[in-house]
């Protein structure tokens, strides 16, 4: 396995971009005995983009959709709470991996040509390409498992706190605004955390799954499953994408310190200290 | 299976329904939902097994099998459990065939590693070429339930370890001041206590276990899901049974069966909770004392 510096700054130009599509590097994949560590070392890396790109926009609009179910959740009403704990226990109680085959098989069904609405025709192809269906799946995924989180949170805000809100005379969107939805995402966080981090791991499952890896643009794992497969040997791509991933939970955990230390940001510093985020292992 | 299922193109619908799922291929599906409970079965004490000993090596004062301990506890966070699912296979199989080798052909001159071969003497191939079907799926078997048996110690590790460091420091020195050794206190003591720190965390493992059964499917077994996407796959003329494209009705049947075994589990912890609080000096326990009086 001779790797010299020119072969390396070629399998960089070469496959760096590769996730991207056909057009951002090389057409075909190397193959067989053309393999070098370098092409694993980039081809692996680019495909780390197909995971942050998952992760991050599940992670965003999941931000939103989870605290309004766990604001329903919450709720006096029985039609906003019933069918808020239907969709948590729906998600929560299922496997990921069920939840892409049976979302993709829906999705396959919708009309090939288009599902025609008056006088124009929506296009409904791209929905079954995993940057569109994985993501909706992993959106509503993520948003059952937070809401269950910000909903713990919100029972644990304290009764003082709210009770202050009342004094100063705050009511309805600005109380909560101001003082119930802040103090949710202090008790939240560590939690929450830990979900960014469950979430960016589950990325790895959208191309083993039921979603197809379209020009074999795949995400990191796709990618290192594809070497182990072509070398025979598993102990040089597996334990590149696993060091990958360990380093990008370690950026995760970073940037949701630093929202941790500006959500804290009012208490003493003996507090602020108690507070440390420590990683679970478990969803 | 009925009688009346000699020519299914003629049926009425209910009866065409109860032939077709009645076929051999059905029961294959059937069966595979046993398989995924009989993995669930054996992984869930293996990993507590696993975690056992990962828990005691954490806490060992022995400084080698302490750092083995904290590596394998360690080794999960960060990485993708899914990773290890497909190395932990893979890497077994190729070492296990590795070490047979120079065991069983010692005088083999050429290298294991060819290029991109990994070529071992015929006699060290696990299992042999000649080994009946069955041979071959207990060992696929195996190989995934060791992988679920290590991944899944190691998160069963950190519980048990929690667990032991909730027991109330005054507990165990009770025990001391009634003169017992160290073991002796950790079985009397620490054991019997620990159980009820350790539940909520180990039923969110079983949970976390169960919903990962269906990578299985990965591992080249024939699980729920590749039964669901083989039978549920357009047939056409060609089969006796003909159909459109239904798998989404499969899935939509093995998202049911997932979310029912979850939900009976649930059930089960929450019993199960109720009587390990019984009698102890937790706020469970004591919410249950109230309600009694």
């Amino acid at each position: 396995m001779s790797v010299d510096f020119a072969t390396c700054a070629e399998s960089f130009h070469g496959l760096i971009l590769r996730s991207l599509g056909r057009d951002f590097g090389d057409r075909l994949l190397p193959r067989g005995l053309e393999i070098n560590v370098c092409d694993q070392v980039f081809l692996i890396a680019s495909g780390l983009v197909w995971n942050v790109y998952l992760a991050a926009l599940a992670l965003f609009f999941g931000f939103f959709l989870a605290t309004a179910i766990a604001l329903a959740k919450s709720s006096e009403t029985r039609w906003l709470r019933s069918p808020a704990e239907a969709f948590v226990f729906i998600f929560r109680g299922s496997p990921l991996f069920v939840q892409f085959f049976f979302v993709y098989e829906a999705l396959v069904l919708l009309p090939r040509a288009g599902i025609e609405i008056g006088p124009i025709t929506l296009d409904t192809q791209w929905m079954t390409r995993a940057w569109a269906g994985a993501l909706f799946v992993l959106f509503l995924n993520t948003s059952a498992y937070t809401a269950e989180i910000f909903h713990g949170a919100l029972k644990s805000v304290p009764k003082g706190d709210l009770e202050a809100a009342d004094a100063y005379g705050l009511t309805g969107w600005t109380k909560f605004r101001r003082v119930t939805w802040p103090t949710m995402l202090r008790l939240a966080w560590p939690s929450y955390t830990n979900e960014a981090i469950f979430l960016l791991h589950a990325t790895t499952l959208v191309f083993f799954s039921a979603f197809p890896a379209w020009q074999q643009m795949g995400d990191a794992l796709y990618y290192a499953n594809y070497f182990a497969a072509q070398t025979f040997n598993p102990f040089i791509a597996y334990p590149i994408v696993g060091l990958y991933f360990v380093l990008m939970t370690l950026v995760l955990i970073g940037g949701f310190g630093v929202v941790n230390r500006r959500l804290n940001r009012h208490l003493p510093r003996a507090a602020r200290a108690r507070l440390r985020f420590r990683p679970h292992y478990i969803r | 299976m009925f009688a009346f299922c000699s020519d299914p193109a003629t049926l009425p619908q209910w009866q065409w329904m109860a032939c077709y799922l009645t076929t051999g291929s059905h029961f294959a599906l059937y069966r595979s939902v046993l398989v995924v409970l009989l993995l669930l079965a054996l992984a869930a004490p293996l990993a507590l097994g696993m975690g056992f000993l990962g828990a005691l090596a954490v806490r060992s004062g022995n400084l080698l099998l302490k750092s083995i301990g904290t590596i394998y506890v360690s080794m999960v966070r960060g990485v993708p459990d899914i990773i290890f699912f497909l190395f932990v296979p893979f890497a077994i199989d190729q070492g296990v065939e590795y070490a047979r080798h120079r065991i069983l052909c010692p005088d083999w001159d050429q290298p294991v590693r060819q290029g991109n071969d990994f070529i071992v003497c015929a006699a060290a191939k696990m299992p042999l070429a000649t080994d009946p079907l069955w041979v071959h799926n207990v060992w696929g078997f195996s190989l995934a339930l060791f992988a679920f048996a290590l991944v899944f110690g190691a998160f069963a590790a950190n519980t048990l370890n929690g667990a032991m460091n909730a027991v109330p420091r005054a507990q165990l020195e009770t025990g001391e001041a009634y003169g017992m050794t160290r073991r002796q206190t950790f079985r009397r003591i620490l054991l019997p206590q620990m159980w009820v720190y350790a539940l909520p965390g180990l039923s969110n493992l079983w949970m976390i276990l169960t919903k990962a059964t269906p990578l299985l499917f990965l591992l080249g077994i024939q699980d729920v899901v590749f039964w669901a996407r083989e039978l549920g796959g357009q047939k056409t003329g060609h089969y006796e049974y003909t159909h459109p494209d239904w798998r989404v009705w499969y899935f939509l049947g093995v998202l049911v069966f997932y979310l029912t075994l979850t939900w009976v589990s649930q059930r089960g912890f929450d019993r199960l909770m109720r009587k390990l609080n019984h009698g102890q000096a937790t706020a469970g326990g004591e919410a249950q004392r109230k309600a009694a009086i």
